[in-house]
């Protein structure tokens, strides 16, 4: 059996690609990408515990379950967004949008 | 007695509904409201005055102080307290009475003559509000709640006297008013403020009993600069009342004050603001008497050199509210000699005796003065003597009363004023020659000023008016009628009877010897002014006023006291003190709050910049907050 910590291990790299990228990315598609690692690295993390600590339930299974149904709510949600505010300025830079500020 | 509280509390309703409610009705009913109103106070002044005099007020031949209300206000220590109340005594009745018999009179008067004006509810609001200040003030328990009504009456003479809030000499002289009376006003609140530090009280009652004994052993054998404490107490007490009073040198605002409408005029000048200053020394008479003789020996000096002073520049004015302006502040310098000469108990009392008889009578004839210069003034529609003459044929009713009025102030028997002048001549005679005299002159200037201004309007040679004038209406010459009749008879009253210095009644007489100098004296003034200004001789004036001078010259201007008033505050008061006290609260004191205000002003400007509304930075910062806390939690 492959030992916990190296799940973890993956889950953290994952995680910190994603943190790092949602700081860095001026593409807003791209920073949509990186919650969407940051959020995998998350449900790895529950099916992990789940199937190691307390094998005879299920609950962190079903957790990752729901994490990815709002995952795919949520990415959904964001592309309607970014869709529209690419065609109202042909561009989906983060820095471009403190325009809406105003 | 405890309808007395509707005394008061009827002025206030009255105009606490025309003050809020006054717009919402026509005028006329407004004017009538409030006169109804005051009516109706002075008929409850009268009852209180008849069972207070002939009923219940006398015991074992003693005119008993009565309280028919007091309620305790603000506590200090047991003895030191704050009441609101009524207080009862031969003095307060009496004033009760001429208040509101003058107000109802002016109240009355005024529905004809300020018929039409604009802010009419707003004039009869502001009518019973200095009613109810004036009513508030004499019947006061305590020397705080005198004060309180005090300032409510300088509040009231504002209003009214800036009524034309339009006309900037109006609103000039409301202002000089009102800062010249709140000058003298820090004077009396500093008085109290003494007076009661050291007798532990506010009250009348037990400032004034058995010969103020507490006030002079309280502050015994202590001193301050050759006067003693209850003296230099007294003395500022006594600027407060100076500065109503307009005695020299704060008689300034008065003259100012005939911008006002001219009913107005008559209820300051008769019955309200001005005696309210004689009311006051009056009113802590035995404290002066035993706590600061010297004070009261001054208070009778100031008083004859004001009543001879404003005498002599009454003889110049060309205004004849001016004229009657400063024949009050020497009327009511009159009442102040009175005071100063006084003794206390029986027959050496007659001083304070005959101030309180000459401010009863003064108070109608010079109401009477007052209302019919104003129903000659609504007849011409000018306030100067030289635009006036010949008048007696249009106007019967003003001319008859003013010269009863006339002959009241110029102290002709048996006219009311004669028999309060008479004790007051008597009174000086006894106590101070010098005094003496100088009222006797004063009484002869007196005759002459008042001729010269009678002469002036009804005879002399009649003037071409655009409007041939006219008798005012019924609403105006009706109070001059009864004013006119109690001219006539309240001289007859006899009035040691009722007021005396110790409340113990005694019988005055008439002294003849001195009634007859001073009825000389007053014969030969009319008589002067008659060849001077019966026949309209004006040429004779003039070089009579040439021959005078300069003294002529600086009387006509009053004595250059308002150029030196000005003089003192511009000059001195504004450069050397309020200018640096003004610079200390601009740099200093603004400068601390304009400080802060900067500090955090920029503390904020460089804050704002974390909230730029940016994700991404947000996220960072959280992370790296997260960051450095766990390497804290971990390493340290």
């Amino acid at each position: 059996m492959i030992p916990m910590e190296h799940y973890l291990i993956l889950s953290s790299i994952m995680f910190f690609t994603g943190i790092y990228g949602f700081i860095t990315r001026k593409n807003m598609l791209a920073v949509l990408i990186s919650i969407e690692l940051i959020l995998n690295s998350v449900e790895i993390n529950f099916s992990v515990f789940n199937r190691y600590l307390y094998p005879e339930g299920m609950e962190g299974m079903i957790f990752s379950l729901f994490g990815i149904a709002i995952s795919a709510a949520e990415t959904a949600v964001a592309i309607a967004i970014i869709i529209n505010i690419y065609r109202n300025m042909q561009d989906i830079s983060v820095r471009q949008i403190n325009k809406m500020k105003h | 007695m405890e309808f007395t509280l509707f005394i008061l509390f009827i002025p206030l309703f009255l105009f606490i509904l025309l003050g809020l409610a006054g717009n919402k009705m026509k005028p006329l009913t407004a004017g009538l409201v409030g006169t109804l109103g005051i009516a109706i106070a002075t008929i409850l002044s009268y009852a209180a005055a008849f069972l207070y005099f002939f009923r219940i007020g006398k015991t074992n031949g003693i005119f008993e102080d009565m309280m028919p209300f007091s309620v305790e206000w603000l506590r200090f220590t047991d003895m030191l307290h704050i009441d609101l109340g009524i207080l009862l005594d031969p003095i307060s009745v009496m004033m009760l009475v001429v208040i509101t018999t003058v107000s109802l009179m002016v109240h009355i008067y005024s529905l004809g003559y300020m018929k039409g004006e604009k802010g009419f509810q707003r004039y009869y609001s502001f009518l019973s509000l200095f009613s109810f200040s004036m009513l508030g003030l004499v019947v006061a328990t305590n020397i705080f709640q005198m004060y309180i009504f005090w300032e409510l009456v300088g509040v009231s003479s504002y209003l009214l006297i800036g009524f034309y809030y339009t006309k900037p000499e109006a609103v000039a002289a409301s202002k000089k008013a009102f800062i010249v009376t709140r000058f003298a006003d820090l004077g009396f609140l500093i008085g109290i403020l003494i007076l009661s530090f050291y007798t532990g009280t506010f009250d009348f009652g037990m400032l004034t009993a058995d010969n103020a004994s507490l006030v002079v052993q309280s502050t015994a054998g202590l001193s301050f600069m050759g006067l003693s404490v209850a003296s230099w107490a007294m003395a500022l007490i006594f600027m407060g009342g100076a500065g109503k009073s307009a005695m020299f040198p704060l008689h300034i605002w008065l003259p100012d004050a005939m911008e006002g409408p001219t009913p107005v005029s008559a209820l300051i000048h008769a019955a309200t603001m001005v005696v309210a200053g004689i009311y006051l020394v009056a009113r802590l008479f035995p404290v002066y008497m035993f706590g600061a003789p010297e004070v009261l020996t001054m208070i009778g000096y100031i008083g004859a050199f004001t009543a001879l002073f404003a005498a002599v520049i009454a003889v110049t004015q060309t205004d004849i509210k001016r004229v009657l302006a400063f024949s009050t502040i020497s009327q009511i310098a009159y009442m102040m000699v009175a005071l100063g000469v006084s003794g206390f108990g029986g027959h050496d009392g007659l001083g304070y005796m005959a101030s309180m008889f000459h401010l009863f009578t003064h108070a109608f004839f010079k109401a009477l003065l007052f209302l019919g210069a104003g129903s000659v003034i609504h007849a011409v529609h000018s306030n100067e003597m030289i635009n006036m003459g010949g008048l007696r044929k249009y106007m019967p009713i003003t001319h008859i009363t003013f010269l009863i009025a006339c002959l009241s102030i110029a102290g002709i028997p048996p006219f009311s004023g004669f028999f309060s002048k008479d004790e007051i001549l008597a009174a000086a005679f006894h106590h101070d020659k010098i005094l003496f005299v100088t009222l006797w002159i004063v009484a002869g200037l007196t005759a002459f000023y008042m001729f010269r201004l009678y002469f002036n309007i009804f005879w002399g040679k009649e003037k071409t008016y655009e409007h041939p004038p006219h008798e005012s209406p019924k609403s105006m010459s009706l109070p001059l009628l009864f004013l006119a009749l109690l001219t006539c008879v309240t001289g007859f009253i006899p009035f040691s009877t009722f007021i005396s210095s110790d409340n113990v009644p005694f019988t005055a007489h008439i002294d003849w010897r001195i009634a007859a100098s001073g009825i000389a004296v007053a014969l030969i003034g009319i008589f002067a002014a008659s060849s001077l200004y019966m026949k309209g001789n004006i040429k004779t004036v003039k070089r009579l006023a040439e021959r005078m001078g300069g003294f002529y010259k600086a009387a006509l201007h009053k004595f250059y006291i308002d150029e030196v008033w000005m003089f003192i505050t511009r000059k001195v008061i504004f450069r050397y003190i309020s200018k640096p006290i003004a610079w200390f609260d601009k740099h200093v004191v603004d400068g601390a709050m304009n400080g802060i205000g900067w500090i955090t002003q920029q503390l904020s400007l460089s804050i704002k910049g974390f909230q730029s509304g940016n994700v991404q930075f947000y996220a960072w910062v959280f992370i790296a907050g997260t960051l450095i806390i766990t390497l804290w939690v971990l390493f340290l």
